[in-house]
Parts: C-alpha cells; structure tokens; sequence
C-alpha cells in the first residue's frame, strides 16, 4: 500500500519539477513569462517558492486521506475505534496545527517581507514615465523631456495574431535605466500591467501610484489592462519596447524635435488644404475618438452615437464645434478644448464632417478654434 | 366574571394551498421554500456561467456586446452568492437547527416568514436591473460583483435597481441571523448544552454573527453609491474630494467575512456528515469551535487582502499580508479535524461521504492557492487575472457549493422520507467533481500565462485551456439536470427512510432530528425532549 502511493508520488512530483524547471527559462502559456527585471524575477522565485510548498503539502494531504480510504473502511471489517479522539493524540495533536501551519507560513512570509521592500522601495530614477489610463487607450508622458506617446489597441486587420496584445504606438524605453511609472487614470479605475518588466498597481482618477523597474534586456514585452474598466476593458493592451540607453536616447531627441515642430505648426496662422486637414484630421480622430465612435463612424447604437450621416456631423459646424470642445454633460463624450491643440481639433472636425459619405465640403482652420475658444 | 378566551393547545387546521405557503410560520415550510428559491436560482446564475464559457470557448467569437458580457459576468456571482449560496443554506438552518437542538421552531416564526419572502422580491429586482438595459434606460451594470465606483457611477438605472435589491437582500440576511442567534441561545432543550450541540448549529452561530456585523457596512456603501449617482455628493470622486477606494474598503470590509459566511454553513455540514459515515465522534470538537471562532474574529479584519495593488501604505499593506496568512492555521485545524474524525473509522462511501472526502482535497486545495496569493509581491502579479478566478472558485464550488450538495443528499430523506436513489447520487458526484476540475484547473495558468478578469475575448494565446475551461463548464453545467431530476425523483418517491436513515447519524454529538420520523411532522418537539 505505500508502495503504490510512493510511486504516484514520486512520479507526480518528477513531473511537475520538470515543468517547473522548463518555465524557469522560457515563455509558456502556463506561467509567468521570463522576467527581465531584478524586482519580477526575485518576485518570479517567490512564485516559484509559494507553488512548490503548494504542491508537497497537496501531495501529503492526498496522501494522508488516500491512506485513510484505503484502510479504514468497514467493508474491509474495520471496527471504529469511538475513544480515538479522547486519547493524548486526540486531546493534545490540535498544537501541532499552528506550529506546522505557522513554519511554513514564516517561510513563506520572510521572502515575502523581503519582496515586499523592494516593491516599495523608492528609487533614485533616471526616467520618470507618467503612464495614464483612459477609456480605452493608454497614454505615456515621458516628465521630464514634454514628449507624450498615445497607445490605441491595433485593430485586427493590422494585429493578426496578436490582436489584443498589440497597440499602434509602443512605450519606447531604455534598457539598464531606472525607470519610475507613475499611474493615474483621468476617468475610471484601470491598471497598467506588463508581468516581464513591473508589477501592476491601480490606475486611479485622482490619485497617483508608483512602481518601478530597470529592464535588462532589449525586446518587445507585452501587457494588458487589468481592472474592469467597461466595455473596452479587453480592448485596450500594453505593448512596451525596450532599446538600448544610446538608441533611446536618439530616438527621445528626434521625438522632441518632432513635438516641437507640430506645435509651431499648429500654432501658426496658415491655412490649411482639405487632404492635409483630412489626413491629420484622420490619425487624431482614430487616436481619440475611435474608440467609441468607431474608426466606421458608425458608433455604438444606444450608447454611442454615429458620425457617420449624424445630425451635429453634417449640420451647423458651430454645433458641431461646442460639443467637440465642450462636451456633453452626463455622458462619457469629454470637452475636448483643453485636451487637444486647435489644429487638432480643427483637423479632427474637418474628418468627421467629409469622412464616410458626409461630404459636407465644410473646412474648418485652427483660427477658426482659436476663435471659438 | 370574565373569562379569558385562550387558544386550547393551539390546536387549529392547518393551512392549505397557497396560504400554507405565503403566510407560513414553520420552520419546515420556510426551510423547503429557501431551497426551492436556491435551486431555481442556481439555473439562472449557472445559465449564466455556461454563456461566460460559450463567449470563452474560442477567441474572438463575440456572442455578446462587452457591456452584457461584464453584465452576465456581475450577475453570475451576485445570483451564486446571494441567490443560491445564501439562501440554500439559510434554508437547511431553518429546516434542521430547531430540530437538532430539541426546539418546536425557530424563535420568531413571523419574522422567518418575512425573512423568506423578501428573497422573491429581491430576485425579482434583480432580473429587473438587468432587463432594463434592453429597455432604453442606461448602460448595463458591467462592473463585476464588486461595483467599484467611478464605473458605477457610469450604469444606467439597472444599478439602481440593483443598490435596492442589495437592500433587500440584506435586510433578509439580518433578520434570519437574529432569529437564528436567539433561537440558539435561548431554545435549547434541557441537557442540550453548548458543548454538545451538533457543529452545524456552532457553524451557524458564527455565521449569523457575521452576517449581522457586515451585512449593515455593505448596505452602507450601496448607499454612498446611490447618493453619489444621483444626489451630488462625492464620496467616491476624488474631484470633489472624495475617494474611489474608500467604496474598495467598505465593499470588502464586507466581503471578506462574506467569503466566510458562504463557508462556514457548508462546514458545519461536514462536521456532521464526516462523523456519521466514518462511524466514529468528531475528531477535536473543542479546538474546532475555538477554530471557528478564531477564523470568524480573524476574518472581520483581513480585508484588504484584496485590494493590495491600490496604494496601501507599507506598514498597511505588511499588517495585511501577515493576518491574511494567519488564517491558514483555523483552516488548517479544521481540515486537520476532518480528516482524524475519518482516521480509524469504519468508513463507508455513500453520495455525501464522496462529497465530503473530495472538499477535504480540493478546499485545502483553494487553501494553498490562498496562501499564494496571500504574498503581497506574488499578488501584485495574480491580481485580478484568472488566477484568482481559479482560487476563488476552488473555494467556493467545494467549499460552499459542494457542501450543501453534501447535506441535500444527507437530510433528503428525513426531509422526504424517502432514500434518494444512491447510483444515481454517486454518479451526479462523478459527473460534477470531474467537470468542476476540467472548469477550474486549467484557469490557474491562464492567469500565470496574463489573462486578465472581465475581459469579453482573449488573445490566441490563451486559446487551448480556455477550450478545456468551457467544455468542462458544459460537462459541469450539465450535471446538475441529474441533480435536480434526483431531488425530484426522492421527492416523489423512493426506498423508505427510517429515523436514523444512516447507521452512524447518532454517533459523538448528534442532532436530536435522527428522533424524529421521517418525513418528520408538521410540528415537532411540541413537547421539549430531554437530552441526557
């Protein structure tokens, strides 16, 4: 008899260490992918730690109740022994309880205390990212250097096999830096979350969370939203690209440049042709806009209207104008004035008033904003 | 001279047809009710599962909107836990307690009555809010069980709908568990002492405790919720100087000792089934009910175990993590019992001994998940993805679920008086455990491999154990039409069930039901027992 449970055992166990040791070393469907972080993968370890004192003490139990059902039946003629329990096991053996119970929860919990440290702990950081969660994108503001990166999930057209793991733009970061996150959100709770480089802690509206990280290796390392944030909770993925500290760094003062080339732009008095306005008018509409009112314009019916042959869209273009910039209140559609810059919005209107058969032929300049402002 | 005009003995027709039902004041009735309520409800919630696993099954299927896929995911839980869990066991205290401690019935028996009836209303409303959507009037509730503000602020009137329905259902709760208290502590036939009351009525003592303690707290918070909705205040919004994770704390403030008030009934029913098919008393019955009492203490204030991602203060997040682990020992002393009550015993397997030795497994199984996840840092990477889904259903399905199956097939006969068909029985626990643990196991990777909760549809990556996750929900959702055609079945007739129904009822600290005929009568113990 303890023959045939050994051998089980032993068996299950060999097992399960060999799918432990594989994990260990490579991105499987079933664990945690590789850590590429001294914070994930200490916290991997402790993972790893917590599974196998799982497993042994499963492996007792089924043991111990195996046992039992195997010996102590009455089809076999056990008898039962009815003073079993007012023995000294039976008066005495409950002590056994917390002290085995309490050992292994100290041997778990010193690592854990440990781990715990370096979650919190507050680094001397080379990089702030401020990484804001929205109904439903992601948007990363890089501090110190005024360069924002907006990441829209990437439709499945152009995703095909990573559909809802890949987005548009990726979070671009340096490898072999100290990086803090710092996660908010500006309208519901969400969380940003990518297992390989950090843990997740809640983005929240009004409050601002902090994790950290330093990313050994150059890849691609991917990531979900992970607190129910409505209906594009599923929708909204987390792609992170690490390069190089001397490729970022290139790369940061190209996007600076790029950032402030736009502005000047849009901040001159020039007037802009129809395809220019359109084609801008296209990325930020998709950028912002999309994700409820749908790159169709179609919407959502009953909760998100169409722009598609809509009222506002190819009515007054003042009407149109106030709740682009205003909003509407009691609903989810944002005042977008303080949110965009008025070519942006110019570009934007002008999109949703010719796009998809609305044709209506209405141009609208970033003075025209200014304006309205 | 006048005479006072007293009823004799009480003695009166009882009544019949639909007034026996909707104005009863017996324990028995109301009990049936309860149950009845709990196993329509549980093919609600339970259908609702099975369209989870359809929308699962594959990615990109999109069988439903987002928004009513979140909806089924909410309502699922709200109707297991509130529907289903609750009701049923609330339903086997008020059948079984007055009879194990000797009482004629439960101490209010008006009170009983409206405890029940409130249920139908509140179901009703609940089936309302999530009708309301289709109608035109807001977006559905589609934040999980849990209603975390601001995405609740966001619904339609189905959440209203739903703050109301909470009330209700609360306000059952609390009135049960007062009844329950006093019942316990003041009807007690002489010589049924404290000591040797059957751990199912310790289990419900504890558990009534609870309930009167957190139920308030929660209808609170829905409360604030409603009053943020619609009549300007901010206690959740941080731009008016409120919080959102002041709802996280007084929802879970709740719903931790929730977790306990689903377990601990379903305990209770181990502690007496385990004794009769081993033969042989309860193994540590002091330390089990110091046990209980531990884990009811401990259990009021752990709560922010699950909300360790949102920003606790180290010193918090540390005081946490410790309580949290600590409850591994209560949980260990209890299943450490139940497996020395079986150990030389003279065991025999009937349907609720093989529910009973498979919760003893797969609980401590949850038990162990729990641990893991108890570790703050490792949590910071099993929050709110199918891992936890994983643990939280090990725990409730065997720890709650599993052992009200266990005292359905226990108490079937003496309430019926019939025996329920045993092949039938042993082959619904096959059927059941084994499509459970196809549903359940495989979600512990997902979550390790960074599927997150709540999502409508998943990457390929997840494709494989996702397909295993949902045709074990269909093997498992399937079972329980043989579930309910054997309660049918044993109701309507069967083999015919003696007082003692099983050889072992009457070993260690019984209850003082196995006296009784079965089907017992209408009234029982009208005159108390004595206990020696």
């Amino acid at each position: 008899m303890f023959g045939f449970d050994r051998k089980w055992v032993l068996c299950g166990s060999a097992l399960f260490l060999l799918l432990g040791i594989n994990n260990a070393f490579a991105e499987y469907a079933y664990n945690f992918p590789e850590a590429v972080s001294p914070l994930t993968r200490y916290i991997f370890d402790l993972h790893m730690l917590t599974t196998y004192l799982a497993f042994w003490i499963m492996v007792v139990i089924i043991a111990i109740v195996g046992f039992t059902i195997f010996k102590f039946r009455k089809s076999t003629g056990y008898k039962a022994d009815q003073e079993f329990h007012k023995g000294a096991f039976g008066v005495w053996s409950w002590i056994l309880v917390p002290v085995i119970v309490l050992g292994i929860d100290f041997s778990i919990s010193g690592p854990g205390l440990k781990a715990l440290d370096m979650v919190e702990k507050n680094i001397d950081a080379d990089l702030t990212v401020k990484v804001i969660g929205s109904q439903w994108k992601w948007t990363y503001e890089y501090v110190n250097d005024d360069v924002a990166i907006i990441s829209n999930l990437l439709p499945q057209e152009q995703a095909g096999d990573k559909y809802l793991r890949e987005v548009d733009n990726p979070l671009i970061l340096p490898t072999h830096r100290k990086i803090r996150f710092l996660h908010t959100a500006t309208d519901v709770l969400h969380a940003w979350w990518v297992p390989a480089i950090a843990v997740k802690k809640d983005s929240i509206p009004g409050y601002i969370n902090e994790t950290w990280t330093e990313i050994e290796k150059e890849g691609d390392y991917y990531g979900q939203c992970a607190e129910n944030c409505g209906r594009g909770h599923a929708f909204m993925p987390i792609h992170v690209k690490a390069i190089s500290p001397e490729k970022f760094d290139a790369w940061m003062a190209e996007a600076k440049e790029d950032e402030l080339a736009e502005l000047a732009d849009a901040q001159s008095d020039k007037e802009w042709a129809k395809e220019e306005l359109m084609e801008k008018g296209e990325r930020v509409f998709n950028t912002y806009c999309a994700g409820c009112h749908q790159a169709t314009g179609l919407g959502v019916p009953g909760v998100f209207p169409a722009l598609k042959g809509g009222l506002i869209a190819t009515g007054p273009v003042e009407g149109h104008l106030n709740i682009v910039m205003k909003g509407k209140a009691g609903t989810a559609m944002s005042a977008w004035a303080a949110q965009l810059s008025d070519l942006d919005l110019a570009a934007v209107v002008t999109y949703e008033r010719n796009a998809w058969g609305n044709n209506t032929g209405d141009l609208v300049q970033p003075k025209d904003i200014k304006a309205a402002r | 001279m006048t005479t006072s005009v007293l009823h004799d003995d009480h003695h009166h027709e009882a009544p019949s047809g639909w007034r026996r039902w909707l104005f009863s004041t017996n324990h028995k009735d109301i009990g049936t009710m309860y149950l009845i309520f709990a196993l329509v409800m549980m093919f609600l919630g339970g259908g609702m599962a099975m369209l989870i696993r359809a929308e699962l099954f594959m990615p990109g299927l999109q069988l439903f909107q987002p928004d009513f896929y979140n909806n089924l995911v909410t309502n699922h839980a709200l109707i297991m836990v509130f529907g289903v869990v609750m009701p049923a066991a609330a339903g086997m205290a008020n059948w079984m307690i007055p009879m194990m401690i000797g009482a004629p019935d439960m101490a209010l028996p008006r009170l009983n009555n409206m405890s029940f009836w409130l249920l139908p209303m509140g179901g009703t409303l609940l089936i309302l809010s999530m009708v309301v959507p289709f109608f035109g009037m807001g977006a559905p509730v589609a934040t999980g069980w849990t209603l975390y503000p601001p995405l609740s602020i966001q619904a339609g009137f189905g959440m209203d709908l739903l703050i109301f329905t909470i009330h209700i259902l609360g306000i059952s709760s609390i009135m049960a568990s007062i009844n329950i208290i006093v019942t316990i502590v003041n009807m007690r036939a002489p010589g049924m002492d404290w000591m040797k009351l059957p751990i199912f009525v310790w289990a419900w003592f504890f558990t009534a405790l609870l309930l009167v303690l957190i139920m308030p707290i929660f209808a609170g918070g829905v409360t604030m919720l409603l009053f943020d909705r619609h009549f300007g205040t901010s206690f959740f919004d941080a731009a008016g100087g409120g919080d959102p994770v002041l709802f996280q704390h007084l929802f879970w403030f709740f719903g931790h000792p929730e977790v306990y008030v689903l377990l601990l009934p379903s305990i209770g029913v181990l502690g007496v089934v385990i004794p009769t098919f081993s033969r042989k008393p309860l193994f540590g019955y002091k330390s089990l009910v110091f046990g209980m009492a531990f884990l009811t203490a401990l259990g009021m204030v752990v709560w922010a175990h699950h909300q360790y991602t949102v920003g606790m203060s180290v010193a918090a997040t540390k005081y946490f993590m410790i309580g949290t682990i600590i409850i591994s020992v209560p949980v260990g002393l209890m299943i450490f019992n139940f497996i020395f009550t079986m150990w030389r015993g003279a065991m025999t397997f009937e349907t609720p001994m093989l529910f009973a030795i498979a919760i003893i497994v797969m609980f401590s199984f949850a038990g162990v998940t729990g641990v893991m996840l108890a570790v703050v840092p490792a949590d910071l990477q099993y929050h709110d993805t199918y891992f936890v889904v994983a643990h939280f259903h090990y725990a409730l399905i065997p720890g709650a679920l599993f052992g009200l199956y266990a005292g359905v097939f226990y108490w079937l006969p003496k309430w019926t008086g019939h025996m329920y068909d045993e092949k039938l029985g042993k082959i619904f626990f096959w059927w059941t455990t084994i499509g459970f643990n196809l549903t359940f196991f495989p979600q512990h990777f997902l979550g390790l491999a960074g599927m997150p909760r709540r999502i409508v549809d998943y990457n390929i990556q997840y494709t494989e154990f996702n397909v295993i996750s949902s045709i074990g929900g269909f093997i498992f959702g399937l079972s329980h039409l043989l579930f309910l055609y054997i309660i049918i079945q044993t109701v309507k007739g069967g083999k015919k069930a003696d007082n003692k129904v099983w050889e072992g009822s009457m070993i260690g600290t019984p209850g003082l039901e196995w006296t009784l005929p079965s089907p017992p009568p209408h009234h029982s113990f009208t005159v108390p027992p004595v206990v020696r």
